[in-house]
């Protein structure tokens, strides 16, 4: 019954997407929009479960005096704060003085920074990785030089003595809205293929892995 | 010891420095500091000579530190903000369809705005956000705006006090629930355009202030897609540009324009159209280079204009760095450290 | 001369700490940066539920109260979703967990069939001259690549049969299309990494220390 049900669920509601895209009318039309409801509530949870998860991993570490548990307490505290000034601004919280100073003096810098920090990495790897070994990888380096030129205004100032439309911001252009494209195209055309059949599989009961072990 | 030593003279010099910064701006002491354009010239040819020193330096086989390349790029893209250089910005067609698709509308026309991103991608799509609403203040459109990432609606609010003030306008000028509303966030990505296909009113029951959906006259009579006359997508990865694309264009005929991060602009690319065939995109912005156009076109220079010297500066250090370690590495470095494995 | 709040101020300073917190990291894993790590991840995990409670929760299920009674179906299976906390019931998770992956595979198979896979396949039957052949010499060579490239690069990913003979070389031209593609994709990275770098240099010598006029 535990594995049964769950590929009963699956199968059914998969089956009725797949049909209301043909038929999209009543009952198929009511189920597709109970179901994209559904989805978008039980999601929600999923990303609250996430939250309850840290909380008690964060917890039992400082329960444990694990290592970094102070780290820990860190989590629990900031998140406390973030959680109660948040509801104590009501329902329209992110317009609150206190929720929106946590988000443009703390959210903000730390998501962006941390995001920010790959540069550096990006940089270093350039530096110390990318060698044009063979003809794969030249191709590789020369098309993403043309394009990392073409793409600011560096490139066709390099360029100006070159007729208006032959410049490099031209070239990157060319580049990205053709072979770049066709590529893209490829890599598009083969994920679709294998994800359409993956998805059959599950619908069909085939692939059973997102259920887990046991019974 | 030694090092720790060191290490907290350091951090006490910058502490005592950046506080003198501070108090300073505070009371005016500077006003901010510009390069005149011989001292561009300088620091341009210093830069330039300290990549030849770390080419003859990754020629003898002495590959320059992690730390230091680090150091170089972060001076390297710092300084060209202290300059003021006036750099030519080409328009490409990909984002004028983006604009054309605004210039199509007539004043009052519906455009929804679709802020799927948070702060960490907003250097690049926050110039684009504040060009595009800027842009539908102008011509007289009403803005409905909605995150498929939770922090999109706080973006787009943000966005919006932006353009506003550096436009002269108030709250009178542009009216909450007449011109403009936010929608707020809602979770389910794909699924949300989806059940929006059918009613947008049976997703967002109210605002992201909690008034309820009928109560706001702008979107009152907004049933779902078929009342909106043109959308844009800002967005960073999933759910995004593909989700609208597959959803909101292919099932429910909306006219999509987008503009994503770098990252993501090339994945999106097979959706643009071509000169014959008209796309599932009707524009693309794409990075940094993407908002500097944009803020052309709709005239409200900001921030991707004036970050676009640094990023022709980080462009040239990146190239730079994959030159050298290139030509030491066929200059015999094949069998050294410079295999770059 | 600057007019900040106490808080204003403060919030600037907090910022900066954070932000150089996370750069510390550049020089060695630190405190400093474990410490900002972990705020990161507080206030984060905080944001999402304050967010998903009022946009989402508070938006169904009071403002639209009584109006449509099926959503407290989905209420009930969000709440089993959450009953994966309790080892002895965890097992109920399953549903909704299966819901998920049926509304998921069932909605993205047919998105990816039609929008990924035949619009493009159409996108790239097209006229090779242009409309009344009124393509440029750049378009025609680029609507060939588009065609050419397309078509070798799916050849490419074909590895059912073994890359030999004309089916191979018809891969290795596929196999150039995609490096010039990673390139493009590679340039573009650098691109946006850097413009966030540029964003938080930006706010460090303009917004934090104003040495920028």
């Amino acid at each position: 019954m535990r594995r049964e049900i769950p590929l009963l669920i699956t199968g059914i509601v998969g089956v009725v997407f797949i049909v209301s895209y043909f038929i999209p009318h009543w009952p198929f039309s009511q189920m597709n929009n109970w179901f994209s409801d559904w989805f978008s509530i039980i999601q929600a949870c999923a990303i609250f479960l996430g939250a309850l998860n840290l909380l008690m991993v964060s917890s039992q570490k400082i329960a444990r005096k694990a290592e970094g548990w102070g780290y820990a307490a860190v989590i629990i505290a900031t998140f406390i704060m973030m959680v109660g000034i948040g509801f104590s601004g009501g329902v329209g919280f992110r317009e609150a003085a206190g929720f929106d100073w946590l988000y443009r003096f703390m959210y903000i810098p730390l998501s962006a920074t941390m995001f920010a920090i790959l540069g550096f990495f990006v940089a270093s790897a350039s530096y110390r990785a990318f060698r044009a070994r063979n003809v794969e990888a030249s191709l590789l380096l020369v098309a993403a030089f043309l394009v990392m030129l073409g793409r600011v205004p560096v490139g066709d100032m390099v360029t100006s003595f070159m007729p208006d439309g032959s410049q490099m911001s031209d070239l990157a252009s060319w580049i990205m809205n053709f072979p770049q494209k066709a590529g893209q195209r490829a890599i598009m055309i083969g994920i679709a293929l294998g994800l359409v059949s993956t998805s059959l599989r599950i619908i069909l009961g085939i692939e059973r892995s997102h259920l887990g072990g046991g019974d | 010891m030694k090092t720790r030593t060191i290490e907290m003279i350091v951090l006490a010099l910058l502490v005592i420095s950046s506080v003198w910064a501070y108090v300073g701006k505070i009371n005016g002491w500077h006003h901010g500091f510009v390069f005149s354009s011989s001292v561009s010239l300088v620091i341009m040819i210093l830069l330039a000579l300290s990549l030849v020193w770390i080419l003859i330096r990754t020629l003898q086989d002495k590959l320059v530190g992690r730390r230091i390349v680090f150091l170089y790029i972060g001076v390297a893209l710092s300084l060209p903000l202290f300059m003021s250089i006036d750099q030519p910005i080409k328009v490409s067609d990909e984002v004028r369809g983006v604009y054309q698709g605004l210039v199509d509308l007539q004043p009052g026309s519906k455009v929804l705005i679709s802020f799927d991103y948070d702060p960490a991608s907003a250097p690049e799509l926050q110039p684009m956000a504040e060009a595009i609403l800027g842009e539908c203040i102008e011509r007289d459109l009403d803005m409905i705006v909605l995150g498929l990432w939770p922090m999109g609606p706080q973006q787009a609010t943000m966005a919006l006090d932006s353009v506003m003030s550096r436009m002269g306008l108030t709250e009178q000028d542009v009216v909450y629930g007449e011109d403009f509303v936010n929608l707020g966030y809602q979770a389910g990505g794909e699924f949300v355009i989806q059940r929006m296909g059918s009613s947008f009113e049976s997703m967002f029951k109210s605002d992201f202030r909690g008034t309820p959906y009928q109560d706001l006259p702008i979107i009152k009579n907004v049933k779902n897609f078929s009342n909106i006359d043109y959308s844009v997508n800002l967005s960073a990865g999933f759910p995004g540009t593909v989700e609208w694309v597959q959803v909101g264009v292919d099932r429910f005929g909306i006219k999509l324009g987008a503009g994503n991060t770098a990252v993501q602009a090339p994945t999106v690319y097979p959706y643009m159209g071509t000169l014959e065939k008209p796309g599932q995109l009707v524009g693309l912005m794409g990075g940094m280079s993407g908002a500097a156009e944009i803020e052309k076109l709709t005239n409200l220079k900001g921030k991707a204009t004036l970050f676009m010297l640094s990023q022709s500066f980080a462009h040239v250090i990146v190239i730079a760095f994959i030159i050298i370690g290139n030509v030491a590495y066929f200059r015999g470095g094949r069998k050294s450290k410079l295999k770059g494995e | 001369m600057e007019h900040l709040t106490f808080w204003g101020h403060f919030g600037v300073w907090v910022a900066a700490f954070l932000t150089l917190g996370i750069y510390s990291f550049l020089y060695r894993d630190n405190p400093w940066y474990k410490f900002t790590e972990a705020v990161f991840i507080g206030i984060s995990a905080g944001y999402w539920v304050v967010v998903l409670f009022f946009d989402n929760f508070y938006g169904k299920f009071w403002v639209g109260r009584g109006e449509e009674p099926m959503l407290w179906i989905g209420a009930i299976l969000g709440l089993m979703m959450l009953m994966r906390l309790v080892p002895k019931i965890g097992w109920i998770a399953r549903w909704p967990l299966a819901f998920i992956v049926g509304a998921t595979s069932g909605l993205w198979m047919m998105n990816y069939l039609t929008s990924n896979a035949m619009s493009q396949v159409q996108s790239t039957i097209m006229p090779l001259f242009g409309e009344g052949f009124g393509a440029s010499f750049g378009e025609i060579i680029g609507n060939l690549i588009i065609i050419v490239g397309t078509f070798t690069g799916l050849i490419y990913f074909f590895f059912s049969k073994e890359h030999k003979g004309a089916f191979g070389a018809t891969a290795r031209v596929g196999i150039w299309g995609l490096m010039i593609t990673f390139g493009a994709m590679f340039g573009y990275t650098v691109m946006s990494r850097m413009s966030l770098l540029i964003g938080r240099v930006d706010f460090i010598f303009r917004d934090w220390l104003g040495l920028i006029q």
